[in-house]
């Protein structure tokens, strides 16, 4: 066939076709799923890494007060909580200072509120990309959380400066910061997921999003203790994955003494099950993202 | 020979329609209505055998039986009219979207480019873009470090890499796109129309940057409208044709075929009822349509004079008067005329010819080598006085074909929404 051969005249196309021999072979199937696509992903993490880098640059480009919004949002909340649940409310405190609890508990919360209303509209945002180009799709809800980590670093700073204000200082339980990282990530991505996948889906669903986030501020113990709680309900509170989170930042940072076990366990467990029905909705919804964005 | 780069078996894609949908969109709150109107069918149905269904959704077949083989190397075309499956295959292709049937089996890295700055932000420098866009396309870090000072040298921006590109002009932006485009190694490249963008001069570089690609032994999908890049750039050329496929092994010939293809736009519109149609008690009106070579057609080349007909009812003796808009697929009117002089305004009254009652024909004649290649709507309006008593919205399209032989091998797009012949002269002066 002439074509062939003429594709084939130079040296550098020799070099081609002999390197196709060896060349991974793909096949696109209705319905193909499974090892291929974690295979992908894993050669596509510098593109997790590029958009993440992304997030992150033009979060703190666009606004010229970036920095200082993340600086003075959680101080102006921590204010408001302290006065109206420590000052107005007389909650206990467990003879840590107020502004404090409060503080290390909006921590992780705040990690996930921006987290979950930055991976749910990902795909959304992202729309350009989706229908132009192919990559695990999976990449853009996790990568948008990493963006949040940004802030959560810079309120970390101000905890710091703020126990040292009040004379508070870490234990040796500092060292399981990482474990609870890693849980407030699990759950972000988690329900990040699944909401991602449900606002592709149903475009209403995004008023959905900064309700939950309201909400749960109050549901979740972030102004006040998760020992205020009555113990018969305890376990059934600990049912929000959240309430297991903002209790361990509570009790590496502040070495407070009533860790309640059964409702950590209880907490870690649905974390689990949200991520992991989290992945497998987001699978199920993938394959049909770019025909209906 | 050996395994084919790229075998495609039998793909075919299905997409559902929405008939009643006023939104592009499903909502959480239509779904729960849905739902519940479901239920109080069969509520009311109950006992009997058949519940009628909800019949807004249809089945649609973007493509159907698709099958063809690409061999190392070559650079294969498809064509074919807006709509009929190719930016759909190439979706499959580049897997942004499942095909519903069929199997395809790649041997080789893939780049798609359906769109040259895929993923750029405006907020980003030219130089972060770069990055970013390589990433997206499937380049690596190092991939790009390796290429960078390539890639701003073919683009010519060296001197705004740290401006955000939301601040460059038009043509840095679409240079700075295709550069990194330019320089994917993958050995299979998807290109939808990237060549439709920049100057003219930067089309050419762009042109000659495919054939390169092309002579590295890479293999290229090329889809395009550009029938004179077609035949520079590929060997063989696939016809898709409302979902079906049919291959070429000259591209003359398939070029042939799509020219010969039936459009969906008729070029032509009639009302054989003349009660339902559009008018009033002092004219109605019968049909539009489009001549082209002696023939109704929808798809008349550059290098022919179109006429356009306009048949109506008379209803009443009067002077019924015509006037035509011509918008091109930007929805930008390129021009508008009309049959009677602005001086003597269209009034029944005071007009000397008056018609009789009966049917008449109106025509005008678009000289040839006016309007540019792409689809161009008309508006037809009829009065006998003001406001108009017929007004013909922008539904009759028609698509008008490159002809090579007016072009006279410039590969580029013609720019401009017209491109007008005119007589040009040049005298010594001293």
């Amino acid at each position: 066939m002439e074509y062939c051969e003429a594709g084939l005249r130079s040296p550098e196309a020799k070099r081609f076709f002999l390197e196709n021999h060896t060349k991974p072979m793909l096949v696109i199937e209705a319905g193909k799923v499974g090892y291929q696509y974690w295979k992908d992903l894993w050669s596509y993490r510098e593109l997790f890494y590029f958009l993440a880098w992304r997030d992150v640059l033009v979060r703190y480009k666009q606004t010229v007060i970036g920095v200082m919004w993340a600086v003075l949002r959680p101080l102006l909340t921590m204010i408001v909580f302290t006065v109206v649940f420590g000052k107005l409310a007389k909650m206990p405190s467990q003879g840590v200072p107020y502004p404090i609890l409060v503080f290390a508990g909006m921590l992780p919360w705040q990690f996930f509120s921006t987290a979950l209303s930055e991976s749910s509209s990902s795909l959304i945002s992202n729309s350009n990309l989706l229908t132009k180009v192919y990559f695990p799709r999976l990449i853009i809800p996790t990568s948008s959380v990493i963006a949040s980590f940004v802030d959560f670093s810079i309120s970390f700073v101000l905890m710091f400066l703020l126990m040292i204000a009040y004379g508070v200082w870490p234990t040796w339980r500092f060292v399981f910061f990482p474990v609870f990282c890693l849980h407030a990530l699990a759950v972000s991505i988690g329900s990040g997921l699944w909401l991602a996948a449900l606002n592709v889906k149903y475009r209403d669903f995004r008023y959905v999003v900064p309700f939950i986030v309201q909400l749960g501020c109050y549901i979740s113990p972030v102004g006040f203790d998760s020992g205020v709680v009555p113990e018969q309900w305890r376990l059934l509170y600990s049912c929000n994955p959240m309430v297991g989170v903002i209790d361990g930042f509570r009790w590496f940072l502040l070495g407070q003494e009533n860790f309640y076990w059964p409702g950590f366990l209880c907490s870690t467990i649905l974390t689990l099950l949200l991520l992991w029905t989290g992945i497998s909705y987001f699978r199920r919804t993938e394959g049909k993202i770019a025909d209906i964005i | 020979m050996t395994e084919p780069m790229i075998r495609i078996e039998n793909v075919s894609k299905k997409y559902r329609i929405r008939h009643e949908g006023r939104s592009k969109y499903v909502s959480l709150r239509d779904v729960i209505a849905g739902k519940v109107s479901n239920l109080w069918r069969k509520i009311r149905h109950f006992g009997a055998d058949e519940v009628p269904v909800d019949s807004n959704e249809e089945d649609f077949w973007a493509l159907k039986d698709v099958s063809f083989d690409v061999q190392l190397g070559e650079q294969i075309a498809i064509i074919g009219r807006n709509g009929a499956g190719k930016s759909t295959l190439l979706k499959i292709l580049s897997r942004i979207t499942e095909p519903t049937e069929g199997r395809i089996t790649l041997h080789g890295r893939m780049a798609s480019l359906l769109e040259v700055g895929t993923g750029f932000h405006p907020e980003l420098t030219g130089r972060e873009n770069i990055f970013l866009n390589g990433a997206i396309q499937g380049m690596s870090k190092s991939e790009i470090e390796r290429k960078f000072d390539e890639i701003v040298a073919f683009s010519e921006t060296e001197k705004f890499l740290d401006t955000p590109v939301k601040h460059f002009s038009s043509g840095m932006y679409v240079r700075l796109a295709f550069a990194v485009a330019a320089h994917l190694e993958q050995d299979i490249l998807l290109v939808d129309e990237v060549l439709a963008v920049g100057d003219a001069q930067f089309q050419e570089k762009c042109l000659t940057k495919m054939s390169d690609v092309g002579k590295t032994g890479r293999t290229v999908l090329f889809v395009s409208h550009n029938m004179i890049a077609v035949k520079k750039l590929c060997q063989r050329a696939v016809v898709l044709d409302h979902g079906r496929s049919e291959v070429f092994n000259s591209v003359n010939e398939a070029i042939q075929a799509y020219l010969s293809q039936k459009s969906k736009m008729s070029g032509e519109i009639s009302w054989p009822d003349q009660k339902s149609a559009p008018g009033n008690h002092q004219m109605r009106l019968k049909a539009v349509r489009f001549i082209s070579d002696g023939q109704v057609n929808a798809s008349p080349s550059v290098a022919k004079d179109i006429e356009i007909q306009v048949d109506y009812w008379n209803l009443q003796e009067g002077n019924p008067k015509l006037s035509l808009h011509i918008f091109n697929s930007f929805g930008y009117m390129l021009f508008s005329s009309t049959n009677f002089d602005f001086e003597m305004p269209p009034d029944a009254a005071s007009s000397p010819k008056n018609m009789e009652v009966g049917i008449f024909r109106t025509s005008c004649i678009i000289p040839k080598v006016l309007l540019n290649p792409g689809q161009h709507t008309a508006k037809i309006f009829i009065f006998t006085g003001f406001p108009p008593d017929v007004i013909v919205e922008k539904t009759i399209a028609f698509d008008v074909l490159e002809d090579d032989h007016v072009r006279k091998g410039y590969l580029g797009e013609w720019l401009g929404a017209v491109r007008p012949i005119l007589n040009w002269e040049t005298h010594q002066l001293k």
